[in-house]
């Protein structure tokens, strides 16, 4: 009797297989399905054929799994060159026995059919370089040439089905990319076939700023993002920006650092930022935002952290001789490493690549401050739609790995509640600059919106760019009315003069008062002596009575006794 | 590395090299250098070779050199010429450089192929 065996059947999902793609791995969540075939589609220039290359070579490079690249397209020795750039070396892969590489080239004008064909040169070419390399993963670039090439297409189609069986059949993970098609994912449908996932890369132009897509349309068995993602190809290779969803889990920090303003901290609860907040500070042209910037970026270097500074108006010589008058020496943090600056225009690049640059410098730097200075600047006409996305990313980015991030925004309006870039619930901390015209002159002022988690002055202070610093100036609270600039000195001057007036009103008063007093005083003395007098007077009248009255007696006694009488 | 549905049987070949005819130099018409490529031994590969022997041998008689070969066998020829489909007839020459994909059913696109005839 054979025991049957139970079939245990483990419940578990499709294997994945990372690319090694910074981002598309998280998008995928682990990468594409091990063992099947990824459908890549695109139009032209869309950086396909850089993705699969990418696939290969960070296969091999990073995972140690070897790899076939055939190109339809490309020659392999133009291929090799694109990606020396990145710092991929083909040949030396190819000398090592790891990648094997296979240019197919189907010329149309050199083909005729004559009945029926298969594609069995291509399988045992390609079996031929997987058995060669012992590969896992394969890349065929672009698949399309073939439909160029062979006119039959029904035969081609039976093909290729047949080929996406057969590389799942030989265990390889395999990418294939292909052209996009009008109104469709692919010029051939070839979705039809490759149905395990479905990548789509886009390039778009929106007003005159290019920027690049990534969207896993489908993957069978798994979880994906479904949204569109930013990409961007740099010298890094492609990199694709993950962060979409605000994911309100960060590490939250008690700790504070300084505004680099020692009454600007007084005003936020006495100690200044939190770290790893975000503060935004807005302000109409003129108002020294970029001096709060450096500010703070001076304190955070005094502090020992270090600080990028994107500057995206003034070049880094610039920016650094403008804080130095104002007292603000950034120039000593930068060779110790604490202080870094990158400056750039903002219509250099797309705004998806400003953010592909940041995460890159933040990954290169590791700073722990951020500033930005300013992010409206990032927003041409009609763009603000993206601009708010991509800042939305970029805090959510900086905040997920703790970062204090300083963003400026200039405001057309003088009200702070008017700022351009409607980020403001993103923001923790929110400073407003505006200035007041009044007596011929223009003033700063500032005042904190918001500062969540601490208590914060509600006062709105005078903002001072002096040569030796920023200083705010405690409010004038005087007669119910802020005041600033000359004619707050005037009215504090007009307050003292007003003061020694009545002071000196008091001291006449008082000496007239003391006057008085003593007069007084002087007549209770002449009183009390007449007083005195009197009591004096009055004994000696009495005494002189008794004596009087004593001495009668006796004149009589001697009376009597002279006389003789009895 | 079958990538036939069938694959190809271990012990027969189809690989041996056919040189029909001498190297005669005809005096106005050209000399030809043909390939026939096929993928084991199916359907497709013996009518392929089947026509491609009898078209050389009726219009090409006496100036003609075809090798027939097994990818199969021989996988790093396939990379070299380029071949894709099987079978595939290439003509070496004359130049310039031709080439032919099916089982070689259709006569008449093959004498147009090779130059043989000229279109109607």
């Amino acid at each position: 009797m054979t025991k049957v065996q139970s079939p245990r059947v483990k419940l578990r999902g499709i294997r994945k297989c990372p690319t090694g793609i910074r981002g598309l791995d998280e998008i995928t969540e682990g990468g594409l399905p091990r063992g099947r075939a990824t459908l890549v589609c695109g139009g032209p220039g869309c950086g396909k054929t850089l993705l699969a290359t990418e696939f290969i070579a960070r296969g091999i490079l990073d995972f140690g799994e070897p790899g076939v690249f055939v190109s339809f397209e490309e020659p392999i020795g133009d291929l090799t060159a694109n990606v020396a750039s990145l710092g991929i070396d083909l040949s030396d892969l190819r000398k090592r026995g790891l990648l094997a590489m296979d240019e197919v080239r189907v010329e149309r004008s050199e083909i005729e059919e004559s009945g029926e064909y298969d594609l069995d040169g291509l399988f045992i070419r390609l079996g031929g370089l997987i058995d060669e390399v012992k590969a896992k993963r394969v890349a065929l670039d672009t698949i399309d040439g073939l439909f160029d090439g062979l006119p039959n297409e029904a035969i081609l189609r039976a093909e290729l089905r047949r080929l996406f069986r057969w590389l799942k059949a030989k265990g390889v993970t395999s990418i294939v990319t292909a052209e996009q098609g009008d109104g469709a994912l692919t010029r051939h449908g070839l979705e039809e076939y490759v149905s395990d996932c479905v990548i789509r890369l886009d390039h778009r132009v929106k007003s005159q700023i290019a920027t690049r897509r990534l969207r896993v349309v489908k993957y069978r068995g798994s979880q994906h993002r479904t949204n569109e993602y930013p990409t961007m190809i740099n010298s890094k290779g492609l990199s694709v920006l993950p962060i979409t969803s605000l994911g309100l889990s960060y590490p939250v920090s008690k700790a504070r650092i300084s505004t680099g303003i020692r009454k600007l901290d007084s005003m936020l609860g006495g100690k200044g930022y939190y770290l790893g907040s975000s503060i935004l500070v807005s302000g109409s042209a003129g108002t020294g935002k970029t001096s709060l910037a450096a500010a703070f970026a001076d304190s955070a270097c005094r502090a020992g952290r270090k600080c990028l500074y994107v500057s995206f108006e003034e070049s880094p010589e610039q920016l650094l001789r403008n804080m130095a008058s104002i007292g603000f020496d950034l120039k000593h943090w930068i060779p110790r490493a604490l202080l870094q600056f990158r400056s750039q225009r903002v219509t250099l690049y797309g705004l998806e690549n400003h953010l592909a640059n940041l995460h890159q410098w933040v990954e290169e730097f590791s700073p722990s401050t951020v500033i930005m200075d300013p992010i409206t600047s990032l927003g041409g006409e009609g763009l603000i739609d993206e601009v708010e996305a991509m800042l939305t990313r970029t805090i959510d980015y900086l905040k997920g790995r703790g970062i204090t991030a300083f963003f400026t925004t200039l405001s057309k309006s003088a009200q702070a509640e008017g700022s351009e870039v409607s980020i403001s619930s993103l923001i923790d901390t929110w400073l407003h600059l505006r200035t007041f015209e009044s007596g011929g002159e223009r003033s700063r002022g500032l005042v904190v919106i918001k500062s969540r988690g601490m208590a914060h002055s509600n006062q709105v202070r005078e903002f001072l760019l002096t040569d030796k610093g920023v200083t705010l100036r405690d409010p004038y609270v005087g007669s119910g009315q802020v005041l600033m600039g000359s004619s707050r000195e005037v009215q504090e001057a007009r307050d003292r003069d007003g003061a020694a007036e009545a002071k000196q009103g008091f001291e006449k008063n008082q000496g007239e008062m003391e006057g008085a007093r003593q007069r007084l005083e002087a007549e209770i003395a002449a009183m009390r002596l007449r007083l005195k007098n009197l009591g004096g007077e009055m004994k000696a009248a009495d005494d002189r009575e008794r004596l009087r009255a004593t001495r009668l007696s006796q004149e009589r006694r001697q009376l009597r006794i002279s006389r003789k009488a009895d | 590395m079958s990538a036939k549905k069938e694959g190809a049987p271990a012990g027969r070949k189809v690989s041996r090299t056919h040189l029909r005819g001498t190297a005669t130099r005809g005096k106005r018409r050209p000399r030809y250098v043909l390939k026939l490529y096929v993928a084991g031994v199916n359907r497709k590969s013996t009518e392929a070779i089947r026509a491609i022997t009898e078209l050389c041998d009726e219009y090409l008689k006496g100036r003609y050199q075809l090798a027939i070969i097994d990818i199969y066998q021989q996988p790093t020829l396939a990379q070299g010429e380029q071949i894709i489909a099987a079978p595939t007839l290439i003509r070496k020459l004359p130049l310039p450089l031709r080439m032919l994909v099916g089982d070689m059913t259709e006569r008449d696109r093959i004498l147009v192929g090779l130059d043989l005839r000229p279109p109607s």
